[in-house]
């Protein structure tokens, strides 16, 4: 399997979700910059977090005009697997590819902690080796991850199964709708994530919860492809 | 020669008619040294170049003579003070780079940007010396806390360090915050960054070869910091408020794509010199380059993107814009160095070349504006050996008996007291604001005695830490001193790591009040003499005079920033208890030293008498004891004793593992003192109950005095003295008044 991680300029958790890729399944994984206009070779398109364009004019949304973006609309389409982190989730709702937007947090400040999610669809190809329902430890580190959608899209949300993370129980940080932590597309193959799943794949960092965001990927890929193969 | 370029300049005869020389700070006496350098008087540009190279901030005239006393050698030191940082051996060909800077006055008067950008200036420190920037520290004072102005500071000072290194992406994992009255009006913001190497990548700032282009990279030059160097070299006043402009205005999301086209420029193996743009800018960064390689160098100012009309050679050559390196390649690499920032959308351009006349020469608009020579700018500045006299306070205060103070016998609201003081308090409500774990090598989190970072494809990490108690340096400067270096040894040790070497940032009063110099001698005799027992050269730093208030000097407060190296990552340990029934050891001897402690300060209000004694010898039989205990597995955590003593050190160590402790001392002291003295070279240890023999036997075996005081456990912390009850309080409400303390000031 084959992974690209994009690189914007001000990307900053480029070198966090390549190595993950790396110490967590040990698949293939190359860096791609943001000018690319071909990403038929991967399967997989990781949009890391930090400050694409220094978060100017507004989190993502000069991110999403990058030649390659325009790529990563068609691998969607294809039904390719794309995970969006943090700034890479903002980008991806300012790319249309993900509904709604992430707002100043409540409390106007940036927050780096600890927190626990929720894993609300476990049948994402995301989420397939956790447990739904169950609690595990993801940091989070953003000054803009309020998730807000209106009244309609929240109901959309809900009736297909595309809110994937809740912050658990009262711990919401951000002030986001419904305590929603990430999200997915209606075919399932688009996540996006304020969380940081790269930064919780070694006990030695705090948590290693974050593993099986990674081995869920290449799990689905390899029921896709053994699908495909087997007819 | 031009001598005059705009109406708006007055003429080299203007400038010595009307002393407009003083106005930069320069004195009568160096501006007739100035004349005899160049054999004629200097134009404004020249004399505002000159102003800035010969300021404080850039010369160290007023400091050289005490810096020189520190030890800067090493078996493992690969580079010394006086390049961008200094660098430390670490094995298998990797070394680490590190240095600490000041941006105290422009964070007095604009303190988001006055802090934003001494972050960005640390970093490209590191990075120019052809460094990855791994980690970030900073260390904070601030005036009381209940002061609207001092909160106003607190939090944009918070917020700007935050800007600028999330957005660069480079983890702030440790740091230090204090608050007391001295720093009301003048706070300290100080930034250190650690960085890593490989031996044969290092960079030196050096104008060599004779013809070799000089390029400019980064942002356009504005007129933002003009005379930033001779602002840091001055009193803050009334006036300062008008200095504004002389802050300048960080934008971290250039420096990242300066910081990765310059390391694959670097990487490329093309340069021949590199220096970022700091203080004193375009000026400091030409002049040292080609002092370094003992060339000159032309600049061809009309080369020199600008942001603005109509600039001036002075406003260019002293403009302090952010984010801009100057670099000298071989012609042959002009093309390959080009075609790096044009891929990362930066500016380079060609604004020089390296000459043999051993002269800063400047062109503009096809006429020489400024001709002086390079050594007179770098090495000719007068140095001062400034009077020296015991300030009155300091008999005063050793006639002050600590121990005679009236025994203080409700220990459990004392230890409230002291968790509650935003010296000792939580400081979450700042690192929360710090992306700490980005680059995702941090082991150890902002909130134990030193951060850990991991040195990726090795069982090697790194611990760093930065420390100073300030009362204890202005109550005695020498043996203060002394505790800042022993204090971040110790935090290091505790970590599970090795102590390699300190940068240090000097930030004293006016050095021209005998007082002040005498605080700056004796706080520098005292960091020399720990460096040395201790094994920790001094690899740079950085210092910061002039910090003053409308009631005189600050504190004197040398802050030291430390780096360790973690041998193998199964000796990272932490502060906080890690199972029930493991057993307490204190290591060290405890005295009854209250002078200087925070249970003085939040019970009176004052810092007084003499602080605690220390013994190198005795702090550096216990750093190598506990370390090696460490290494032998007996060590479960580990907390160095310091502000709040004993009882604050139980506390935070319960708090942080979520694990009660019962405890009793057994001691001739004074309850009170037994709980809250400060005394030095003491560490709080845990053990698991199979291997608490083995933990003591190894310390009394290594010449470590200690006593097992008590076991982990429960949901409370229980300290008696002899036998006598003394703090018996809950984890959860000792966690509530130290967790709040800070968020409910700031509210």
């Amino acid at each position: 399997m084959k992974f690209a991680v994009l690189v914007f300029p001000g990307s900053n958790c480029d070198i966090d979700c390549y190595k993950a890729v790396e110490d967590t399944i040990g698949q293939s994984v190359d860096y791609v910059w943001h000018t690319a206009t071909d990403l038929s070779a991967y399967d997989a398109i990781l949009v890391p977090g930090g400050f694409s364009y220094g978060d100017y004019l507004r989190c993502g949304a000069i991110a999403r005009f990058a030649p390659v973006m325009s790529e990563v609309v068609k691998a969607a389409e294809q039904g390719k697997f794309i995970l969006g982190i943090c700034n890479g989730f903002q980008i991806l709702t300012e790319a249309g590819l993900l509904p709604g937007a992430l707002r100043r947090n409540n409390g106007m400040k940036f927050i780096c902690a600890q927190t626990q999610l929720e894993v609300v669809n476990n049948t994402s190809a995301f989420t397939g080796e956790y447990n739904k329902g169950e609690i595990i430890d993801i940091p989070i580190a953003h000054g803009e991850g309020n998730y807000y959608c209106d009244e309609e899209t929240l109901a959309q949300l809900k009736k297909n199964n595309q809110i994937v993370f809740r912050y658990a129980g009262d711990t919401n940080p951000n002030g986001s709708i419904e305590n929603i932590a990430g999200i997915c597309n209606e075919r399932g193959n688009v996540v996006g994530m304020m969380p940081h799943p790269e930064r919780a794949v070694d006990e030695i960092l705090g948590s290693a919860d974050g593993k099986r965001m990674f081995t869920s990927i290449l799990n689905a890929w390899r029921e896709q492809h053994g699908a495909a193969v087997n007819g | 020669m031009a001598q005059q370029l705009t109406a708006k300049e007055p003429t080299a005869e203007q400038i010595a008619d009307q002393r407009i020389y003083t106005q930069f700070g320069v004195t009568d006496y160096e501006y007739e040294l100035v004349c005899g350098f160049l054999g004629r008087k200097p134009n404004y540009t020249e004399i505002g170049v000159f102003s800035v190279m010969w300021s404080e901030h850039c010369s160290y005239k007023n400091s050289k003579k005490i810096l020189k006393k520190f030890p800067i050698d090493g078996p493992k030191v690969l580079m010394g003070p006086g390049e961008g940082a200094g660098i430390v051996d670490i094995g298998d060909n990797q070394a680490v780079v590190f240095k600490i800077e000041s941006h105290n006055h422009p964070s007095a008067v604009e303190p988001y940007q006055g802090a934003a950008t001494g972050v960005g200036g640390i970093i490209r420190d590191i990075f120019s010396m052809g460094a990855r920037p791994v980690a970030l520290l900073n260390s904070l004072r601030f005036g009381n806390l209940e002061n609207a102005r001092v909160k106003y500071l607190f939090e944009n000072v918070v917020s700007g360090i935050a800007g600028y290194g999330n957005c660069i992406g480079i983890p702030t994992v440790a740091g230090e915050v204090m608050f007391d009255e001295s720093y009301e009006g003048n706070p300290l913001v100080n930034a250190m960054c650690v960085g890593l190497i490989d031996h044969d990548k290092i960079q030196r700032g050096v104008a060599k070869g004779v013809g070799n282009p000089v390029f400019y990279v980064g942002p356009a030059t504005g007129r933002d910091g003009i005379h930033g160097a001779t602002f840091a070299s001055v009193e803050l006043s009334e006036e300062s408020e008008e200095k504004r402009t002389a802050v300048q205005v960080g934008d971290p999301f250039m420096e990242k794509l300066v910081m990765e086209a310059t390391l694959e420029l670097i990487n490329a193996g093309i340069v021949v010199g590199i220096q970022d743009m700091g203080a004193a800018g375009l000026t400091c960064s030409s002049a040292e380059m080609a002092s370094k390689a003992g060339n000159g160098l032309e600049l061809y100012l009309d080369e020199v993107p600008q942001r603005e009309e109509g600039m001036t050679p002075y406003e260019m050559m002293l403009s302090e814009s952010q984010e801009r390196m100057l670099f000298v390649v071989e012609p042959q690499h002009e093309a390959q160095a080009q075609e790096i920032f044009d891929r990362w959308g930066i500016i380079c351009v060609k604004v020089g070349k390296v000459t043999d006349d051993g002269r800063l020469r400047l062109f503009h608009k096809g006429e020489e504006v400024a001709n002086m020579p390079v050594k007179a700018l770098v090495d000719e500045c007068p140095m001062y050996d400034k009077p020296s006299a015991e300030p009155a306070y300091y008999a005063a205060n050793g006639a002050i008996d600590t121990t005679a103070y009236p025994e203080v016998t409700d220990l459990t609201g004392a230890l409230k007291q002291v968790l509650a003081s935003p010296t000792v308090a939580s400081k979450e409500w700042v690192y929360n604001q710090y992306d700490y774990m980005v680059r995702t090598s941090t082991a150890v989190q902002p909130g134990s005695d030193a951060a850990v970072v991991t040195i990726r494809g090795t069982r090697k990490a790194l611990a760093m830490t930065t420390d100073c108690n300030g009362r204890y340096v202005y109550l005695d400067p020498e043996v203060g001193g002394r505790i800042a270096v022993a204090e971040a040894a110790r935090n290091i040790v505790c970590s599970g790591a090795e102590p390699l070497a300190i940068t240090d940032n000097l930030n004293f009063g006016n050095p021209e009040k005998p007082e002040v110099f005498w605080q700056i001698e004796k706080a520098a005799d005292g960091i020399s003499e720990a460096c040395r027992t201790l094994d920790t050269p001094v690899i740079g730093g950085n210092v910061s005079l002039y910090n003053e208030n409308a009631k005189g000097a600050i504190y004197p407060t040398p802050v030291i920033g430390m780096v360790g190296l973690v041998h193998d990552i199964d000796h990272i340990t932490t502060q906080g208890f890690k199972a029930e029934g493991d057993v307490i050891i204190l290591a060290g001897e405890t005295k009854h030293e209250m002078g200087g402690s925070e249970l003085q300060y939040v019970l009176s209000g004052k810092s007084e008498g003499r602080p605690p004694q220390i013994d190198l010898a005795t702090e550096k039989m216990l750093l190598d004891g506990v370390l090696g205990a460490i290494r032998e597995g007996y060590v479960a955590s580990a907390h160095d004793l310091s502000e709040g003593g004993l009882a604050a050190a139980l506390a935070e160590s319960a708090i942080s593992g979520k694990l009660g402790a019962e405890v009793n001392v057994e001691t001739s002291l004074r309850a009170d003192a037994a709980l809250f003295s400060e005394s030095q070279s003491r560490i709080l240890l845990s053990a698991k109950p199979e291997q608490a023999a083995e933990l003591t036997n190894y310390l009394t075996a290594h010449g470590v005095p200690n006593a097992v005081i008590g076991k982990v456990g429960g949901k409370d912390v229980v300290a008696s003295v002899n036998g006598k009850p003394g703090i018996n309080a809950s984890i959860a409400e000792l966690e509530q008044v130290w967790k709040d303390a800070i968020p409910c000031l700031m509210k």
